[in-house]
């Protein structure tokens, strides 16, 4: 089997340099990759574009590059949850195109499939559509949306081996799956790293094809954003 | 006397069929969950990736693995699945999803809806709300039937950014039951003790009264 994996998470941000595209996992704080966020702030690079449906929240996630302004254009569909994002992008520090959260998906998933674009209803009528080809099919009006192009997309997975097979968990997956394989270089930090043959074939979410580099992350937090509980 | 948030999703959770895969919004539609009948089977779809979506965790139990696309600690309900954002939107798209329940800042009378921004004040941004609403064959609006500012809701035309165009078609408010249909809101129901001249008066749309308004019932 091809080998991706890498010592650690240096290694695999290998590459990564001012003015880049990057793509990140995660809704909200769950299943964000949080080992590689953090390198991106330690090798301080700058000036780069994030496609992430969220920003993070103040302290944590993509907000740790925020805080820094090592952001210049976000890409999400939904930034609630994040005060310093709000402050930035209403003074102008920051430009973001916000933008529906099936065609992020769409998008992604489109730079991973080799569809150079496609139509959706969704945005139609709306700011979202402007500047875009719009269609009728079957009645009902539609609007050309483009594949992303990225540089880097870091995703995070539960199991992985070091063929690049993987495995999410629970909601954890969302768009992690749909990047892989959008971007020249996909990079994925899991839980658990395994020996090759360690993962049943039919279990496997994300084949090892859409993945160019592996590492074993380290000390996750995985912060909840809202703790929400009923009384046994 | 209006109604309260719980109430308004009372009134909704009227609206959702045995059989029904249905995707709750942030907010009043959330609390919908907590009144369909337990008679029924319904699954909830959140668009983060959870059909079968379950109640709360227990205290001690909550998973950062899984959350709702309110960001919520949830539980998996037995039969429950999980997926991708893709296939996610798939479902919401492909209009695989029965019902859709959203909250909304205004609603026009054409069927217009503005839920995520205020240009220079709010900007949240949209999430999966334009998906749902540009596919979904039942929606319905779960809201106030005024602002803060004591403003109707509900509108000739909408004054904010648009989630999407000509797609409700029934609004619950604290005040009313409304069908939207050929341009403009029909009065279907009023809250219990609420009047039809209350709620002439908070509506800034064309408002059709029929005759006989009953009061809802729950």
């Amino acid at each position: 089997m091809i080998n991706k994996k890498v010592a650690n998470v240096t290694e695999a941000c290998k590459g990564v340099a001012d003015g880049m595209t990057f793509m990140l996992g995660g809704f909200g704080l769950s299943g964000i990759p949080e080992n590689a966020i953090a390198e991106l702030v330690r090798l301080n690079v700058n000036d780069v574009t994030c496609i992430s449906n969220n920003a993070g929240v103040d302290d944590f996630g993509l907000g740790l590059l925020l805080q820094k302004k090592q952001i210049k254009k976000m890409i999400s569909s939904y930034v609630g949850e994040n005060a310093e994002f709000e402050r930035q992008m209403l003074s102008g520090e920051l430009e973001v195109e916000l933008i529906p959260q099936g065609t992020l998906a769409q998008r992604a998933r489109a730079a991973q499939s080799g569809i150079p674009a496609f139509y959706t209803p969704a945005g139609y009528g709306t700011e979202v559509a402007e500047g875009k080809e719009a269609r009728e099919f079957n009645g009902k009006m539609h609007i050309l949306e483009h594949a992303f192009e990225a540089d880097f997309a870091f995703v995070k997975a539960w199991k992985g081996d070091t063929a690049g097979n993987l495995i999410f968990k629970g909601s954890a997956r969302n768009f992690n799956p749909n990047m892989c394989g959008a971007a020249t270089i996909t990079v994925a930090e899991v839980e658990e790293l395994l020996p090759v043959g360690s993962l049943d074939p039919n279990e496997v979410h994300i084949p090892g094809i859409f993945v160019q580099r592996i590492f074993q992350g380290e000390r996750y937090e995985k912060r909840i954003e809202q703790r929400t509980v009923r009384k046994k | 006397m209006a109604l309260s948030k719980e109430q308004i999703a009372q009134r909704i959770a009227k609206e959702v069929k045995d059989g029904y895969y249905v995707n709750l919004g942030i907010g009043i539609p959330t609390l919908v969950a907590n009144f369909v009948r337990d008679d029924i089977e319904v699954e909830f779809q959140s668009e983060n990736g959870v059909l079968g979506m379950g109640p709360f965790p227990f205290e001690g139990e909550e998973d950062p693995d899984l959350i709702n696309a309110g960001k919520q600690t949830i539980t998996a309900l037995p039969g429950a699945s999980f997926f991708d954002s893709a296939l996610s939107f798939s479902m919401i798209r492909g209009q695989h999803v029965d019902l859709t329940i959203l909250g909304a800042m205004e609603v026009a009378q054409n069927g217009d809806i503005a839920n995520w921004k205020i240009p220079g004040k709010m900007v949240k941004g949209m999430g999966g709300a334009m998906d749902l609403v540009a596919s979904a064959e039942n929606i319905i609006v779960a809201m106030m039937h005024t602002n803060r500012a004591g403003a109707s809701k509900l509108l000739k035309q909408c004054s904010l950014p648009l989630t999407g165009v000509q797609c409700v078609k029934k609004i619950v408010t604290n005040l009313a039951v409304l069908e939207v249909r050929d341009g403009a809101f029909h009065l279907l129901e009023r809250a219990p003790g609420v009047s039809v001249e209350e709620i002439k008066k908070a509506t800034e749309g064309d408002l059709v009264v029929p005759e006989n308004v009953p009061e809802m019932t729950f």
